[in-house]
């Protein structure tokens, strides 16, 4: 472009220099506006207010007995709610986690130990892990197996074989008597 | 043509040899001789093309949000408004972009009609123009029925039933426009596909009406045609910088309305929900279709066996059509009003019956608005059915220049 | 050419006075709302005593359904005002793991509850006449907000010879004069919680005040970013003027 412009003008040093300053000012103002333009455009895909409103789901843990696992609806993901019995305690503190992928406690997971709150996706690419319902296979570990491509989970849900990179996720939870809090 | 360049990125000249689009690029936007005594009014083409982009980016976002469900649509539209980031500056700017769109279309209209730019060798140009005029039209009715408000849903119902002045086959032709027996979901189903289709409809009408204009390039203020290299100028930098300064211009108003006055060009009855038993006291399109609604309305009489219904419709039809075939009624030599002094008086009295037909379309059939209406429409018809083409014939045109270059007074064969 | 432009600036201001044009009733006189003008924002005591009327009074008849509770953070209310506002109603929710529907105290997330179940319900219980939701009402109303305010305080006697049909109340700015909702603002109505004395305009004004907000709760912001969008563009608009200049100054 300057090229043309400096071919067109072409008077002197003192015109190019000041019609350069002028070109570079104009095309920074309108790259910048171009920019921040397109930034309503690209917000707009993010999650929306009411969407972001809706993140807190409370559930009544009485009912669920121990070894029972159920799930719930949280931001449209499952979360499994599990009454862990005390031998999955025992099996889930008893790990070391210098051997683990995702090196983590099972203390820092459960605060009430006997409640292990997971959110129910695979963090390979996302599948629902089986281990939810009686019937299903629980994986090497005890815990949780997704069958789309093999990762197993113990009984923190804690990945311990398979392609999956992470732990189970933790939801932010709050206990209020026999009731939780997620989100 | 100048030849394209040597590219020296090894990249560019790579792609440029399998596909020339850097070549295109440069040959049709960059190199491209453009007249150099081209005015603003010209500018309202490119501004009418950014416009389209500018609708088709936002519609896209506001598609993602919005519900296309008779109990659904006018709520999602709210929450677009309410709780989408943003929502509600993409909604007013897709909202008064349409608005902005006819007014930058109308401008480059008539500014064609002023300086002849219809005539030979530019009519396939003229008359793709109008079809994009016509799709447009037809998109924009579409999407003032998404919001699915009490316009919304009337609009729909009296245009629809339009069709239905067709002699025997009318009232199955609106039963299979609505898919049931009144403007219910499906119909709203199909609006919103179809308004989601025909704006990439125009975007390709847009492409053969360049593609016709980089033919044989734009017409001038002076109406003759470029005769010399001098008299021509590239496209970039000197039209791309005018019209990004026009852009400006445009923006700046454009984004008054959005910002400050958002709903000056809507009805409040369309902020009131769809509601199929109650019809609003004044059913008004929006302002941009208002003269051909007008059109349609002074049409209060059967003529012979044919119902009004069907004349008003035939009318209203004819009054977009009639335009595609003006390089044939306009008999003048003479491209440019500048050099038509009767023509130029005719063309602001056309004007005129225009904005008096925007008018009548805007009120109430009713008392001396209807008389009104029926002579403007005549008056419309007239114009180019009797007054064009015997102008052509008896008007005497004052002399034309020879060549741009003489019509701006400069010296014959001198430089710059 | 220069005409034509004139010209077409005319048409457009035609087209506007146009839309305007006055039905039967007279037009409410013209507010001076805080909220005009570019830079004018919402009175936040206005709204809140605006937000009181509205519950104490319009929400017996009159839903809100587009405006959830949460939406109140937007104009100063903190979370805990909001949660108690919200927690004051109860909600309908379920159904339940035994599939039934339960009922719960409101929660920052849900909608302004609605007084009826269905527009059948309201009209059952008002006489055949729907109480219109407000959610939009001053965007759906011809003259906004002072049409608004002009209802609410234009309940008068009905002049001599006017004949008002039963169950019906008379109105200087409703079309037609004839509205089927009786005033509703009555002198002391509400007791505000900030001690302002409740007259009928005050009421007017305040609650006129929340429902302008409810229909157009991005004016503020919108406002706020047309001023700083607007003067971007000038600027840039006045380089591109000048770089224009400059390239075509070789031309002549």
């Amino acid at each position: 472009m300057s090229d043309t412009t400096a071919h067109a003008a072409g008077h002197g040093d003192d015109a190019t220099t000041r019609r350069d300053f002028l070109l570079y000012a104009t095309s920074s103002v309108g790259a910048i506006g171009v920019g921040l333009s397109v930034w309503p455009l690209v917000d707009s895909m993010n999650p929306a207010a009411d969407v972001r409103a809706l993140a807190s789901t409370e559930v009544d843990l009485s009912p669920i007995q121990v070894g029972q696992t159920i799930t719930v609806v949280w931001r449209g993901k499952p979360v499994f709610i599990r009454h862990r019995t005390a031998d999955e305690i025992k099996a889930a503190g008893a790990v070391n986690p210098e051997d683990l992928v995702d090196p983590q406690l099972d203390a820092v997971r459960a605060a009430k130990p006997e409640w292990l709150i997971v959110v129910g996706v695979c963090t390979h690419l996302g599948c629902v892990p089986l281990g939810y319902a009686p019937s299903q296979p629980k994986g090497d570990f005890g815990g949780w197996f997704c069958p789309c491509h093999g990762s197993h989970y113990d009984t923190s849900g804690r990945i311990r074989k398979g392609p999956a990179p992470k732990n189970l996720a933790v939801p932010p939870i709050v206990f209020n008597g026999t009731t939780v809090k997620i989100g | 043509m100048t030849p394209a360049p040597v590219w020296k990125n090894p990249i560019v000249r790579w792609i440029d040899y399998r596909l020339p689009v850097f070549s295109f690029i440069h040959h049709q936007l960059v190199d491209y001789p453009t007249p150099r005594n081209l005015s603003y009014w010209w500018n309202f083409g490119s501004l009418s093309g950014i416009v389209l982009v500018i609708m088709v980016m936002t519609g896209i976002v506001l598609a993602m949000s919005y519900t296309p469900h008779v109990d659904h649509a006018f709520d999602s539209v709210e929450r677009i408004m309410r709780d989408v980031n943003y929502g509600w500056l993409i909604r007013y700017v897709h909202m008064n972009g349409a608005s902005a769109f006819f007014v930058c279309v109308y401008i480059h209209l008539f500014r064609g009609l002023y300086y002849g730019s219809y005539k030979a060798p530019r009519e396939i140009l003229w008359i793709v123009g109008i079809v994009i005029l016509l799709t447009m039209m037809a998109t924009a009715f579409m999407g003032y029925v998404l919001p699915w408000g009490q316009m919304s849903f009337w609009a729909a119902t009296v245009i629809t039933n339009l069709f239905s002045a067709i002699p025997l086959i009318g009232e199955p032709i609106v039963a299979w426009l609505w898919g049931g027996f009144s403007i219910d979901n499906p119909t709203l189903n199909r609006f919103f596909a179809l308004h989601y289709l025909l704006p990439f409809v125009i975007l390709g009408l847009v492409f053969v009406h360049l593609w016709a204009l980089h033919i044989h390039k734009s017409n001038n203020p002076v109406g003759v045609e470029t005769k010399s290299a001098r008299e021509e100028i590239p496209f970039h930098p000197y039209y791309t910088i005018k019209d990004l300064f026009g852009l400006g211009v445009l923006l700046f108003f454009f984004l008054c309305f959005v910002f400050f006055a958002p709903n000056m060009f809507v009805e409040p009855d369309n902020y009131i929900p769809a509601n199929p038993l109650v019809t609003p006291a004044h059913i008004v399109p929006e302002w941009y279709l208002m003269p051909f609604y007008a059109i349609l309305r002074a049409i209060t009489f059967d003529i012979w066996f044919i119902p009004a219904k069907l004349i008003g419709v035939i009318a209203m039809f004819s009054s977009i059509v009639i335009l595609m075939l003006l390089p044939w009624l306009d008999t003048s030599p003479v491209r440019s009003a500048r050099y038509r002094p009767i023509y130029k008086q005719v063309y602001w009295i056309f004007f005129a019956d225009c904005l008096v037909l925007g008018y009548i379309g805007a009120s109430p059939p009713e008392g001396w608005y209807i008389p009104i209406g029926q002579i403007a429409t005549a008056y419309y018809f007239g114009h180019f059915l009797i007054v064009m083409p015997l102008l052509g014939i008896f008007e005497r045109p004052l002399p034309v220049p020879e060549s741009i270059t003489a019509a701006m007074g400069m010296p014959k064969e001198a430089g710059r | 050419m220069i005409r034509f432009g004139l010209v077409l600036a005319a048409a457009l201001g035609l087209g506007v006075t146009l839309s305007a044009e006055a039905s039967e009733a007279p037009k409410a006189p013209a507010q001076a709302w805080p909220f005009n003008g570019p830079l004018g924002t919402y009175d936040r005591n206005d709204l809140r005593r605006g937000l009181t009327v509205y519950r104490n009074v319009c929400a017996s008849c009159h839903s809100l359904h587009l405006v959830s509770y949460r939406h109140l953070a937007g104009v100063g209310f903190t979370e805990e005002e909001i949660k108690t506002i919200a927690a004051a109603v109860e909600v309908e929710d379920g159904p339940n793991d035994q599939g039934e529907k339960f009922s719960r105290a409101g929660r920052p997330a849900d909608r302004f509850k609605s007084p009826f179940a269905n527009p059948q319900a309201a009209r059952a219980a008002n006489n055949g006449a729907f109480p219109p939701d407000l959610s939009v009402i001053t965007k759906a109303r011809k003259g906004g907000p002072d049409y608004l305010y002009g209802l609410l305080t234009g309940y008068k006697n009905p002049p001599a010879g006017f004949k008002v049909l039963e169950g019906m109340n008379y109105n200087e700015y409703f079309p037609g004069h004839q509205i089927a909702m009786p005033a509703p603002l009555n002198e002391g109505g509400v007791e505000y919680p900030d001690g302002t004395k409740s007259t009928v305009q005050q009421m007017a004004h305040d609650v006129t005040t929340f429902l302008s907000w409810a229909s157009e709760p991005e004016m503020e912001e919108r406002k706020r970013m047309g001023l700083k969008v607007l003067m971007v563009i000038f600027v840039l608009t006045a380089l591109l003027y000048g770089l224009k200049r400059q390239i075509w100054a070789a031309l002549h």
